[in-house]
């Protein structure tokens, strides 16, 4: 693995290769285990709720990130919940990883009175501040400068916490993610922008969205570092997050993180994927699956046997099913409930 | 600090109510374009150098790049995360570029996570016509911050409200929009030295009068105040209510003040198609039907831009002569 020391203006290239030592210094068995079971909480849970969904029973508007599990579990695995993040639309991997409640996550997926936001939100307006998760945004890009806010409030108390924010690649063409790097650049502040490229901005590829071969390469224009990851390795991810969430966190400033990843599945649910993308090219995709990998690697590694694997994978399956069984248990808002929460004070 | 009343301008009322709260409470800190040393502190001169900058240092008066989408949605974050920010935006009419973390973002974002943190943050910005400025620095556009939801809405008229309105939005913990009229700045007033505030949703009845009610804000209270003086003269007695909030909106003295002279008048400098003044309108067509001895009345500017050549923007801005002209054909009704 190619890694020197990141500095501002040189473009990183972090990638999974086969050099790669076997197990890293700072990756025991629990925590390859741990981020393990994350992704497989992740797809999981949206394999449910994609089956809810499909079947009626859920309802609005919900965007998978089955595929892209590697990015918010390597990247949240080194935050403390004291950390903050803020995501895009495609924001259920990130709270799995956050450590959001599932129950009362899947709570507000059916719009019930004890969802996470009381079912106000839905999936595409989810928060958890217990745990540092500040907010998904219905528009894309709208979190960026929430993040770098949050940072200048880290600096101005001197604590040593960082602010993550994650966004598709779509949202590097929104001129607040420009703003908002700057931002950051020029204030020194601890935020760490994490760029999920997945290849597509709903339906439109980056090449025609992008001439520069990376996001990440936009970081010069704001004197900062760009680091490209295999955003289908959790390893790698998890690797380059370490270093960029140090940078951050020891006063050095922030750092632009690109993730190339792959959806498996469309925008959003529904989403007639085949017409702007090949099934060769998702199958590819498909082939250097995260959680598989990582499965293979364990066992591969005498770090873990399949049954314990199995075990594992039927464990999250009943913690997701009680979720199910919890949000549907779960009493509905009151009418009068649409009032409330507008402002701080009483009215509205 | 002493209780001490000095006449003071409306601009260092402003920058008093924020030096004292930054006094106060180390949270508070102010971002913006050109605060620290333009025109000596501040586009308009309301953050003096030696009052902010040169006493509280570049951490708590930020000076930014013109990038108002990153500042303001960095205020929503950093007040999300514990801070009180008080963001300058140099003149309303630049929201646009910025509209998006005002009304989807500090507005709604309490809401959407059902009741899960707090946006204390003040923006802060100018309105107002009169100086040939035309059409990308003249306008108000309060109605639509009052259209949206999740956001409180302060308009002062006077350096008194001015100081007091300010201190209440900087302790609030929802986010504020407050809106200086550009021309109320070298207005000067009656202010103690000592701090205060003033409740939101309260309206204060600025003339008494028996004829009509003048509902008027801003820069339209004073032009109020003076038509009110000439029409007295022609023995006509307005009484002018100046809402101060325009939300939370002190519907009750507008309604009690109507139920006394039975004739309303809003005076609002707002373009006139779904604004503050149409919204009064609606309220007390709706709630005072039977206390109104007359149609309802607006004096408003047209739905237009705001033209540079002073003969065309005194054409359309709201003037004494229009107030007093539209108030006789209300009271000649009776």
């Amino acid at each position: 693995m190619d890694r020197t020391e990141v500095e501002v203006g040189v473009l990183q290239i972090y990638s999974a290769s086969k050099e790669r030592p076997t197990v890293t210094l700072s990756l025991s068995k629990d925590k390859l285990l741990e981020m393990y079971k994350k992704m497989v909480t992740i797809r999981t849970f949206e394999r449910k709720v994609n089956e809810l969904f499909t079947s009626g029973i859920l309802v609005g508007d919900l965007h998978l990130c089955i595929g892209q599990e590697a990015v918010s579990v390597g990247v949240c695995s080194n935050l403390r919940n004291t950390d903050t993040i803020n995501v895009s639309h495609r924001g259920h991997g990130h709270c799995i990883a956050k450590g959001v409640d599932l129950n009362r996550m899947m709570a507000e997926f059916f719009g019930k009175r004890n969802g996470i936001c009381k079912g106000k939100g839905g999936s595409m307006h989810i928060a958890d501040m217990s745990v540092g998760m500040l907010g998904a945004s219905g528009i894309v890009g709208a979190g960026i400068p929430h993040a770098v806010g949050a940072a200048l409030a880290f600096k101005m108390r001197k604590t040593d916490q960082v602010a993550v924010a994650f966004f598709g690649d779509g949202a590097t063409n929104q001129g607040v993610f420009h703003e908002s790097v700057n931002l950051a650049a020029i204030w020194n502040l601890p935020v760490v922008f994490v760029c999920e490229n997945n290849q597509y901005a709903e339906s439109t590829p980056v090449s025609a969205a992008m001439l520069v071969k990376n996001v990440a390469d936009r970081a010069v224009a704001y004197g900062i570092p760009g680091v490209v990851v295999d955003g289908m390795d959790v390893i790698t991810v998890y690797e380059a997050a370490n270093d960029v969430v140090k940078r951050a966190r020891e006063g050095k400033g922030p750092t632009l993180l690109e993730c190339k990843t792959y959806r498996y599945e469309g925008h959003e649910i529904g989403d007639p994927w085949e017409t702007y993308r090949s099934k060769e090219e998702v199958e590819n995709w498909k082939k250097r699956d995260p959680i598989a990998n990582l499965r293979q690697k364990l066992i591969d590694d005498k770090l873990a046997i399949p049954e314990e694997m199995e075990a594992l994978e039927k464990d999250v399956v009943g913690l997701i099913d009680s979720a199910v069984e919890f949000a549907k248990e779960s009493p509905s808002p009151e009418p009068k409930e649409a009032f409330e929460d507008v402002f701080v004070s009483p009215y509205y | 600090m002493s209780s001490h009343v000095r006449e003071i301008t409306f601009k260092e009322a402003v920058g008093e109510a924020m030096a004292q709260e930054m006094d106060r409470d180390s949270r508070v800190f102010l971002m913006g374009e050109d605060l620290q040393v333009f025109y000596g502190g501040g586009p308009m001169g309301v953050t003096p150098a030696e009052r902010f900058v040169r006493k509280f240092g570049p951490e708590r008066v930020r000076d930014t790049p013109i990038s108002e989408a990153a500042f303001i949605g960095a205020g929503v974050g950093a007040a999300v995360c514990g801070m009180k920010p008080i963001v300058e935006l140099m003149f309303v009419d630049f929201f646009g570029v910025a509209m998006d973390q005002i009304y989807n973002q500090a507005g709604k974002l309490r809401y959407m996570f059902g009741g899960q943190g707090k946006v204390p943050m003040v923006l802060r910005t100018t309105i107002g016509a009169g100086f040939s400025f035309a059409a990308h620095h003249s306008q108000c556009l309060y109605s639509i911050f009052m259209h949206v939801p999740g956001l409180k809405v302060v308009l002062p008229s006077t350096p008194y409200d001015a100081k007091g309105l300010l201190i209440s939005a900087i302790r609030d913990d929802d986010p504020v929009i407050f809106l200086e009229h550009k021309g109320l700045y070298p207005t000067k007033g009656s202010v103690p030295e000592a701090e205060y505030t003033i409740p939101f949703g309260q309206a204060e009845i600025k003339r008494k009068g028996n004829d009509v009610t003048i509902v008027a804000t801003a820069m339209m209270l004073q032009k109020s105040l003076k038509a009110a003086k000439q029409l007295e003269a022609e023995g006509i007695d307005v009484e002018i209510v100046d809402p101060r909030t325009l939300v939370p909106l002190d519907k009750k003295t507008i309604l009690d003040s109507v139920r006394r002279t039975s004739r309303l008048v809003i005076v609002d400098e707002d373009y006139e198609r779904c604004g503050f003044a149409s919204e009064v309108s609606a309220i007390v067509a709706d709630e005072g039907f039977d206390i109104l001895d007359g149609p309802i009345k607006r004096v408003s500017t047209p739905t237009v831009p705001i033209p540079f050549a002073p003969v065309l923007e005194k054409t359309v801005i709201p003037n004494e002569e229009r107030i007093i002209e539209t108030v006789k054909d209300v009271v000649g009704d009776k």
